[in-house]
């Protein structure tokens, strides 16, 4: 009910509030106030205009057409919630009978639910109209029939959704009939959103009896409704417009807090939280002295809004990447090493903001020159292979349009070349019957063949750095290696430096050089694959590292496992980020960060406590903080 | 709202299947057999249904229809003469028979055959639904999609919140209702259009308008919003991190899928301009279906209001089949559904 608040607080919700506490004011007292000047009739002053005496002016019969309006409130909307509970009272049978009936059964109903969900809800309901007859009792069945169908398929969806959770299949088990655990098991567990479909459903519903009433099939004289005053207000419209503009706008005011107010209740229940985008800022002036490296990266953080504010997903990261190199980053999710591979690939987008002492590929400082100009660089030379190839490949072209493209906008060859070498490439990544393939669609293929054309296509540039963000993770284990080995084959052939980035350590570790370990924004440690395997110097990269299983782990010993989080992008700490975490953390840990400090020529660890490491290496972290 | 409806009422998705996934010209061609074998079924359960309806009434429908004051000889009769006195299943077969050959009796008040009654009045029908259907898709791309690109990753708070505002309104007031509004101010506020009827091309403005008002404002959302998701998918994504030309980018990576995935929302809308003809027509005294069949349901001229169902019931299944046809071409995976 908290969410609910959102109908004080904001101000469509007032908005909604009011209007909806204004129509059930007048569903209870109009009949009483202004009941009498509803009935009264009085022929000589039929058909008038509006006046001081009615403000909406009378009908044919000289009753005051504003009070009527009033008064038929009540009658609009009762008949809509009936009209409503009637279809979900049908609806819901329906629906749950399907979980009752087997197989064959549900198949046959939803079907037939199928069939009539085609058809709009007003000619179902006049041809329910017809069958029941005209009147207000009629017309109600008639329009909560037509809402049956929606609240069958509803129940029928919400129904099969919960169908296998452990609850009714333990009622199962226990030998509970079918229609026990459909009413005991399903509907209760099923009704808050059947609830939520049904209240907004009398809004429609409220509109569908005035359509069908304006027909001439709903209420029928004496009784009124809005929809019965403006089809006798319309005959009058060149004579008296405001008898039809009365009921006209009663609908409307009607309609708009019903339809306000289901989206008031949609977005509480949804629980959507507006950011602001974050104001770019202009390329910061560091020390941007250019190294060798293919890639380099200098104190990388990465800012992006959030509903309170800013949070920073990646804070402090460096790195070199040479050429032909294969570095692998590693860390838990929420490390931020997606975020970072987005950064070097300037994906972050301009909501974002991307900081940077330095941030180069291949010789050029990509943040100091504008985006556009960095296009060509990074549309040839740097490809990016993503976590879910069924996601990554465009669903509406083809294999062979998507391969083409970075060869046709990017190295200047026309169509038929470009297919020759998108064919090539394809053919590079073991793909068979390529001409086909070329011509089909990424539904058509399998996930493995789908990861495998991602790398194609990164491979039809000429790329110089390929980075591949957990390529493996939505795979199955099986074909898991393959593409492993594909992307070190690749790289080999086509003398590319690989950027591999996964929470597995032991994936990185056969397929890398060199592995950085991330954790919460920071790069923690970065050494060579059998320096960091023989002996990890960060306490974290120790931990993973028993995390993970190899053929000398002993069958029946526990993995050790580490206790509480990684601290969100949006904590910030004084000391180290680990030090919640550690056990070697000590007072200075909690209180002062250490840097990424070299710990001999090849490693460099944040850490004050290294591990594995003798005790005078240890103090080298201490000289580049004192120094700073 | 519009948008928690067609949510809720999308059949479960299909399991995606490599596999059974027909490509190319054989696939299209089994895709749109299988479719219009499902209309053929659909088209049964609508025939059945018009049928049954006549004997779902209470009490005997001739009499009803003639009143009280017709003598029990007469009500003999015309029984005989609609053939009600046969049995069910031989009135089933001659109906579908009938169905079939055009023949879908004679009106009990005028004594006209129905199909004359209908093909006097489908064209008065279609001259107003086939504008405003045009009309619909030709408003809410381009709003919807010009909307998606200024409100994409959280920009243009303002125009998203004004945009919102704006189709809720619209869409709040319902087809008969706007009838209702636009016909008091352009007809009796400032004459500037013709008074009810059809008297030539001004009097199908209004009809069209009120007509396609609220569906264009509900199907510009959905685009906006189906817009918005594939801006935002991993695939524009990848095709951004290719550094591919804005044109590539949005006309060949984006808009294909930004149609299909309003398309697939739009049957719904789009079959909903059915219903609102009858309500329209009503308003604008059209000559049409929907004015047809309110007096005969009141009338209580069962073979006509069949016949007026029937009619209205086929358009909305072929604008269903339609959008699924369109769909199929389209977007491959889209077949995979039909099964």
């Amino acid at each position: 009910m908290a969410r609910l608040r959102i109908f004080v607080r904001t101000p469509p919700g007032v908005a909604a509030l009011v209007l909806l506490v204004g129509l059930l004011f007048l569903v209870v007292a109009a009949p009483t106030i202004w009941g009498a000047g509803a009935a009264n009739s009085n022929v000589a002053i039929s058909n008038q205009g509006p006046s001081g005496a009615h403000l909406l002016g009378t009908d044919a019969l000289g009753r005051d057409v504003l009070d009527r309006v009033l008064v038929a409130t009540r009658s609009s909307l009762v008949l809509a919630v009936l009209a409503t509970a009637v279809g979900g009272a049908i609806g819901v049978t329906l629906g749950a009978l399907s979980a009752v009936t087997g197989r064959v059964g549900a198949r046959v109903l939803g079907a037939a639910i199928n069939v009539l969900l085609a058809f709009p809800a007003l000619l179902l309901a006049i041809f329910f109209a017809v069958i029941f007859g005209l009147g207000s009792v009629a017309s109600v069945f008639a329009v909560g029939a037509s809402f049956a169908p929606g609240f069958a398929r509803l129940t029928q969806t919400l129904a099969a959704s919960i169908a296998e959770r452990d609850y009714i299949r333990a009622a199962r088990l226990l030998g509970r009939g079918r229609f026990h655990i459909a009413w005991r098991h399903m509907l209760p567990n099923v009704s808050e959103p059947l609830m939520l479909y049904g209240t907004i459903h009398v809004g429609t519903a409220i509109l569908t009896l005035a359509g069908l009433s304006f027909l001439g099939l709903g209420v029928q004289p004496p009784a009124y409704d809005w929809g019965q005053l403006l089809q006798v207000g319309l005959s009058q419209i060149y004579l008296t417009p405001a008898q039809a503009l009365g009921p006209a706008g009663a609908i409307v005011i009607a309609g708009i807090a019903c339809n306000l107010a289901g989206e008031v209740l949609a977005d509480a229940l949804s629980g959507r939280q507006r950011v602001r985008p974050l104001r770019p800022v202009p390329a910061a002036p560091g020390s941007r002295s250019g190294g060798t490296g293919l890639l380099e990266v200098r104190d990388l953080a990465i800012e992006l809004p959030a509903a309170g504010g800013v949070v920073r997903p990646v804070r402090e990261v460096s790195f070199d990447l040479q050429p032909e190199e294969r570095l692998g980053i590693v860390g838990e999710s929420g490390s931020g090493k997606s975020m970072t591979a987005l950064a070097i690939a300037q994906l972050v987008g301009d909501q974002g903001r991307v900081r940077a002492d330095r941030l180069s590929f291949a010789g050029r400082d990509l943040l100091a020159e504008p985006a556009k100009d960095n296009a060509a660089l990074l549309g040839r030379n740097m490809a990016m292979i993503f976590q879910d190839p069924g996601e990554a490949l465009n669903p509406a072209l083809k294999i062979g349009t998507q391969l083409r493209e970075p060869a046709q906008v990017h190295l200047g060859l026309d169509r038929r070349a470009a297919a020759v070498r998108a064919a090539a490439s394809l053919r590079s990544v073991a793909i068979p019957d390529v001409r086909r393939r070329m011509r089909q669609h990424q539904h058509e293929l399998s996930g493995g063949m789908k990861q495998r054309v991602c790398i194609a296509v990164g491979l039809t540039g000429e790329p110089k750095l390929l980075i591949a963000d957990e390529p493996t993770t939505a795979l199955d284990v099986s074909v898991q290696r393959q593409i492993l080995r594909l992307l070190v084959q690749a790289g080999e052939r086509e003398q590319t430096a690989v950027l591999l980035i996964s929470h597995d350590i032991a994936v990185v570790s056969e397929v890398c050089d060199r592995i950085l370990v991330m954790y919460a924004g920071y790069a923690v440690e970065d050494a060579p694959v059998e320096a960091l395997l023989r002996a990890p110097a960060h306490p974290y990269t120790e931990v993973l590292l028993a995390a993970s299983p190899d053929m000398a782990t002993e069958r029946g010993t526990p993995l050790p496992t580490l206790e509480g989080r990684v601290p969100g992008p949006e904590v910030e700490l004084s000391g180290c980020y680990f030090a919640p975490r550690c056990t070697y953390a000590d007072e200075r840990c909690r209180s002062e960060r250490p840097p990424l400090a070299p710990l001999d020529a090849t490693r460099r660890v944040a850490c004050w406590h290294p591990c594995n490491v003798p005790a005078p290496a240890a103090t080298r972290a201490d000289e580049i903080a004192a120094s700073r | 709202m519009a948008e928690i409806a067609t949510l809720s009422v999308l059949p479960p998705t299909a399991p995606e299947d490599a596999s059974t996934a027909g490509g190319g010209a054989a696939g299209l061609a089994r895709f749109v057999a299988r479719r219009l074998l499902r209309l053929v079924g659909s088209l049964l359960v609508l025939v059945t249904a018009t049928f049954g309806m006549i004997h779902l009434l209470p009490g005997n429908p001739v009499r009803a229809a003639l009143g009280q004051d017709a003598t029990a000889a007469v009500v003999a009769a015309r029984t005989h003469q609609l053939g009600l006195d046969r049995t069910l299943v031989d009135q089933y077969f001659s109906y579908l028979h009938g169905v079939v050959t055009g023949n879908l009796g004679v009106s009990i008040v005028s004594s006209e055959p129905v199909s004359t009654i209908l093909g006097a009045r489908i064209p008065a029908t279609l001259s107003i639904a086939l504008p405003a259907f045009v009309l619909v898709l030709l408003v809410s791309l381009p709003i919807g999609l010009s909307m998606a690109l200024r409100t994409r990753h959280g920009r243009g708070e303002r125009t998203r919140v004004a945009f919102i505002g704006v189709t809720g309104l619209v869409n709040s007031v319902p087809d008969f209702v706007w009838a209702t509004l636009l016909s008091a101010v352009f007809v009796v506020g400032l004459k500037l259009l013709p008074v009810a009827g059809d008297a030539g091309f001004t009097s199908h403005i209004l009809p069209v308008v009120a007509l396609m008002l609220g569906p264009a404002a509900s199907l510009s959302r959905i685009v906006r919003v189906e817009a918005t998701k594939v801006l935002e998918s991993e695939y524009m994504q990848a095709a951004r991190s290719r550094r591919l030309p804005w044109r590539l980018l949005y006309l060949r990576h984006a808009l294909p899928n930004m149609i299909t995935a309003s398309l697939t929302f739009s049957g719904m809308i789009l079959s909903g301009l059915i219903a609102g003809t009858v309500l329209v027509e009503n308003v604008f005294a059209w000559p049409g279906l929907g004015t047809e069949i309110s007096q005969a349901v009141v009338s209580k001229d069962y073979p006509l209001v069949q016949g007026i169902l029937l009619i209205l019931g086929a358009m909305v299944l072929a604008i269903h089949l339609m959008v699924d046809l369109v769909l199929g071409i389209l977007d491959p995976r889209s077949r995979i559904g039909e099964s």
